[in-house]
């Protein structure tokens, strides 16, 4: 069976050339950067190279790029890191209702340690309250950290407005980066941030490995205590393997950037007719445009996600959902519960998100299995008989 | 992750349908929570002659749907009425520890189209 992967949100696989630059670096080059010697010169050098290639692809300085484990640890870095620091002059936070958990549950637990989070609302599209969040400022708010655009639904939020609204306010900009990036333009001038938040293996690079961007003048409390590594910032020898790759998929990203997204703009939006076209009781979540180019997210009346991801699994076509029954413990996801698309609708999401690999004959294979599956479904569902 | 047995049952799951004039439905579940199970069922000289159902739920709920109304075809309403979700859960090989909640779903259903039976005949 030939299998289709629509996942590229959860991960991507490794490009072959982030894989061929990696390769040196575990048995060959496999020298600690700390060290005085020539293979730790080795390591030190790869290092540096990384760190301005990955800079150059944000339009930020070297000193800006701080290595990770990824989106969870660059999140709870700039949020708790921000917050501690800053606590003396204020504690009050703003962060969105659809934000990643990675960003959540960092808030909630903040404020358990007594920081005041506003979490800002979304219209019916995903798209954040420009308004409400600009009401929710106040003099004690230190930090915003609004997500660039949405791992679920896809939608882009108006970041650079927000970093106009604030400017000379001394507050904080936050964003999530982890879905846009290399997909959208990212350049943290033009965005207007103080911290991004970067994950490697959803941009064809290996897991386990990103970056936080903090612009020069920001200062924050490290999570961890060690040795003096990224500025003390975030001590522990540097996976350098994980880095030299992440750095090649951050380059490879940023230089295809125009042609992959335009590819995937016109997969997308031909997935979203042909799906409306064949599919009665349909419908798109999310904001029609302002949406990442490889994310295609539709609910299905009448039809439960898991299921419908399970008959397409069973067809080779691994996709996500954003619905889990709420029988007891699964809840319906908070980003759909936020743009609320209504009873009939909610628990019946799936979530296609494409990637630069994918053709028009996948989308088409797809589209048709998916018929074919919601029919399936809905003939068994209670209620599926009036449609 | 969901069992061979298991996903064998949701692809091809049996008994899916509506019984006109049946003596007895139950209807667990509702739209909000993402999951809702009719189950039907004809009875003659206290047996539980078809069983039908309609379920919109996960993966699990329509394969313990499909279990339980084959484990009481057959059956008498005493014995039907003691199907429990571990029954089920072991026919069906197992069910993943997060969806142990929804086997009881199937069951229960049944147990409620039972007793609709039975107040409906005052048994
Ligand atoms: C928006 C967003 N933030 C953070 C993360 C976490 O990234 P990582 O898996 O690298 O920890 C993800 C990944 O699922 C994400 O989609
Ligand atoms: S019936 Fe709800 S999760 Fe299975």
């Amino acid at each position: 069976m030939k299998r289709i992967y629509m996942d590229h949100s959860a991960t991507t696989h490794v490009d072959p050339k982030v894989l061929e630059a990696m390769l040196p670096y575990f048995a060959e080059k496999f020298g600690n950067a700390s060290s005085l010697h020539s293979y730790g010169q080795e390591a030190s050098e790869a290092l540096s190279l990384s760190r301005e290639q990955v800079a150059q692809t944000l339009g930020a300085q070297p000193t800006e790029i701080i290595f990770t484990s990824g989106g969870t640890e660059s999140d709870n870095m700039a949020i708790k890191g921000a917050a501690y620091m800053c606590s003396s002059k204020g504690r009050h936070i703003i962060t969105s209702v659809i934000e990643h958990p990675a960003v959540l549950r960092t808030c909630e637990q903040l404020e358990k340690e007594g920081f005041e989070v506003t979490y800002v609302p979304v219209d019916r599209d995903g798209i954040v309250d420009l308004q409400f969040l600009e009401d929710s400022i106040k003099e004690e708010t230190i930090l915003i950290s609004i997500m660039h655009a949405n791992n679920e639904i896809g939608t882009i939020q108006p970041i650079t407005e927000i970093s106009k609204l604030i400017e000379g306010k001394g507050i904080i900009l936050h964003t999530d980066a982890v879905q846009s990036v290399g997909k959208i333009p990212t350049d943290v001038n033009e965005l207007g941030v103080d911290m991004l938040s970067i994950s490697s293996h959803k941009i064809y690079g290996p897991k386990g490995v990103g970056a936080l961007y903090m612009r020069d003048g920001i200062n924050i409390l490290p999570l961890l205590q060690g040795g003096g590594h990224e500025r003390g910032l975030r001590p522990g020898t540097e996976n350098i393997p994980g880095i030299v790759g992440f750095a090649k998929a951050m380059s490879i990203a940023h230089e295809n950037l125009e042609h992959d997204s335009r590819h995937m703009e016109h997969l997308r939006d031909s997935m979203i007719k042909k799906i409306c076209g064949k599919i009665p009781h349909a419908k798109l979540n999310g904001h029609e445009k302002k949406r990442l180019p490889n994310n295609v997210n539709m609910s299905f009346k009448y039809v439960e996600g898991e299921s419908l991801l399970m008959l397409l699994d069973m067809k080779g076509v691994a996709v996500s959902t954003g619905s889990a029954c709420s029988s007891k413990s699964q809840k319906a996801s908070h980003v759909l519960s936020a743009i609320d698309p209504g009873v009939d609708y909610i628990h019946g999401s799936l979530r296609f998100t494409l990637g630069k690999e994918n053709t028009m004959e996948e989308v088409d294979i797809v589209v048709d299995l998916l018929e074919e599956a919601v029919i399936k479904l809905r003939q068994m569902s209670p209620f599926g008989e009036d449609i | 992750m969901y069992s061979k047995k298991l996903l064998e049952e949701f692809t091809n799951p049996k008994n899916v349908g509506i019984i006109e004039n049946a003596d007895g439905v139950g209807q667990l579940g509702n739209p909000a929570d993402g999951d809702v199970i009719t189950i039907y069922i004809k009875v003659k000289n206290g047996i539980l002659e078809d069983v039908k159902f309609k379920a919109f739920g996960c993966a699990a709920a329509i394969a313990t749907s499909s279990m339980v109304t084959q484990m009481a075809k057959g059956r008498t309403i005493e014995e039907a009425m003691h199907i429990t979700k571990e029954d089920v859960a072991e026919a069906l090989g197992g069910l993943p520890p997060g969806k142990m909640d929804c086997s009881n779903f199937a069951p229960d259903t049944l147990r409620v189209a039972i007793e609709d039976y039975q107040k409906k005949n005052k048994v």
